[in-house]
């Protein structure tokens, strides 16, 4: 160990998914995910794991349901079309409480649309998706070397909470290589037993995994609650999210993903014009760091929500910021990418009529 | 943006977004993933990304590399510094695309005209036929790698060899001498140009 290879995105998510112990990969094929299944089908049988190439995206969520009610740690990938395909049984598997790792490598939408990268898929990804009141764990990876760790967390989080964890990736993550460390797996919780796993029932009282509640009448009004609980615990607990040079800036951008990447080069740009800007970057997209937001709101003058959608993240951003400040936005679906110097030159506009309106800005440290 | 000439052991620190293009199947990926792995030998940072959709066959292929002693930003190149165009189409697309003074290497055995920009440094390199001679017209890709190596100097030659090495060990081993005897043709046989106009400053 210590040492860096060179992956693409789509094998270093498979490859932690291993190291995290996942021994149970159902998929079926879309772009730009493919090496995914590509890379389990050669690597799970060398560690005595299970891969499935479904008949279909249903198939292979309802595998990764059983196989998750037989105490497996597993997943299923896929990419936007593929996984609005997969809400049916995720809403099952958050209904059951039971843990597994869904990723999805977003494409342009709406409908088949193209192959290329999008972030559109934000909302179906944070606030359901399925039918029901029932969430995700959302984890929204910048770098291949995150995406290794928060993969592997993944299933941590899954079993810690008995919830499906979704990783929200694009096509440029799951295509692109970067040099990795694979460092081993270690466990970032206590693991609870798995005390409702369906494994014979020989000696113990009989278990059932099931989503239909009719007997009693408000058995499933309790079960809500109980769910709502424990989402406000998962809200309470878990929220990551990384800031860069936040500290004194005037204009903060709000991105996330492969997104935040580019936004934080051009933040350095903005940084080396005089312009005092930061980034702020969520990493757990459900729970969202609201209370970072928050702080921001009250040291910052402008946000700038970047996204490669037309406006689903910015929603997040000023419900956070309880619209305390103005927010500008940047974004477009079907494939659109942001580049550094588009970014740039947005902030550069922001500071420019923040400046022309009269109001007094942070002075730049560098 | 290079030392003209000269074989250069020490790029400045800058990024360099190096995009290649040619037909599918003339082994673009291939050099992109020689240039990162050299890359990682040499503990710089490094982005590849290569250019996914309906291809095919025949159609054009193009791989981007960038590599930076600093964080990378984008992994996702518009405007390459510099280009590897191993055939025709692919200078007509990309051409227009290079940064202002930035460098393109032509595979000149199969070009129709020369570069129309005066601010573009050149490397001119006759790879298909060079690979011809050299018995296996594959390694027409390895053969203008190293030419590109020489003249911009952006990693060690030995960092290429060594990248060639475990990128055939494992699959290919009786191509490793090949494609070494290939990489030293091109880095013996390739003639580079500077501009003609200067690039304006800012």
């Amino acid at each position: 160990m210590g040492h860096k290879i060179l992956l693409k995105g789509n094998e270093v998510m498979a490859e932690a998914a291993v190291q995290a112990g996942c021994r149970f990969f159902a998929g079926y094929p879309i772009t730009p995910q493919n090496e995914v299944p590509e890379y389990m089908s050669k690597r799970l049988p060398e560690v005595g794991g299970v891969f499935v190439q479904a008949e279909s995206e249903l198939a292979a969520i309802n595998m990764v349901f059983g196989a998750s009610a037989s105490g497996a740690r597993c997943m299923t990938s896929s990419s936007s079309p593929g996984i609005s395909l997969k809400q049916e049984g995720i809403s099952y598997i958050a209904g059951a409480e039971l843990p597994c790792v869904i990723a999805n490598m977003q494409r342009g939408g709406p409908g088949l649309g193209n192959i290329r990268a999008s972030q559109a898929d934000y909302f179906q990804a944070v606030k359901g998706g399925g039918h029901g009141d029932y969430r995700v764990i959302v984890l929204g990876p910048s770098t291949l070397p995150e995406l290794y760790q928060l993969t592997m967390n993944a299933f941590d989080w899954a079993d810690f909470y008995r919830n499906p964890v979704m990783i929200l990736g694009d096509g440029i993550l799951g295509q692109m290589a970067e040099p990795v460390e694979l460092s081993p797996y270690k466990p970032i919780v206590n693991l609870p037993e798995k005390d409702f796993v369906l494994d014979g029932c020989k000696g113990r009282e009989p278990r059932v995994v099931k989503t239909l509640v009719l007997k009693p009448a408000d058995g499933l009004v309790a079960h809500n609650e109980h769910l709502q609980e424990k989402y406000q615990r998962i809200e309470d607990e878990l929220s990551l999210c990384a800031e860069y040079e936040t500290a004194d800036a005037d204009i903060v951008v709000a991105a996330y993903g492969i997104t935040a990447r580019v936004a934080k080069g051009a933040v350095r740009m903005a940084r080396e014009k005089g312009i005092a800007a930061g980034l702020i970057r969520p990493i757990t997209l459900w729970p969202f760091p609201k209370s970072l937001f928050l702080s921001i709101a009250q040291t910052a003058s402008q946000v700038l929500v970047v996204e490669m959608s037309h406006g689903q993240f910015i929603e997040d951003v000023k419900l956070a910021m309880n619209c305390a400040l103005p927010v500008e936005f940047l974004g477009k679906g079907g494939g659109w990418y942001p580049t550094e110097e588009v970014i740039l030159e947005k902030i550069e506009a922001m500071a420019q009529a923040y400046a022309v309106s009269g109001k007094e800005t942070n002075k730049c440290r560098h | 943006m290079i030392k003209q000439g000269s074989e250069v052991t020490q790029m400045d620190k800058q990024q360099a977004k190096i995009i290649m293009a040619g037909f599918g199947g003339q082994g673009i990926v291939v050099i992109g993933n020689i240039l990162a792995r050299g890359c990682v030998i040499e503990d710089k940072n490094v982005t590849g990304m290569v250019s996914y959709g309906a291809e095919m066959r025949g159609g054009t292929a193009n791989a981007t590399v960038v590599l930076s002693d600093e964080e990378i930003a984008s992994p996702y190149v518009v405007h390459p510094t510099h280009a590897i165009i191993l055939n025709h189409p692919s200078l007509d697309r990309f051409e227009p695309e290079l940064v202002e003074g930035g460098l393109v290497l032509l595979n000149t055995s199969l070009m129709q005209r020369d570069v129309e920009r005066k601010d573009l440094e050149q490397i001119k390199i006759a790879a298909t036929e060079i690979a011809h001679e050299l018995g296996n017209l594959k390694v027409a890709n390895i053969v203008a790698l190293g030419a590109f190596i020489r003249h911009t100097g952006l990693l060690k030659m030995k960092s290429i060899e060594q990248g060639i090495g475990t990128l055939f060990a494992a699959k290919k081993p009786a191509l490793v001498g090949l494609n070494l005897k290939a990489l030293a043709a091109g880095a013996a046989r390739s003639v580079f140009e500077p501009a003609t106009a200067k690039a304006s400053l800012g």
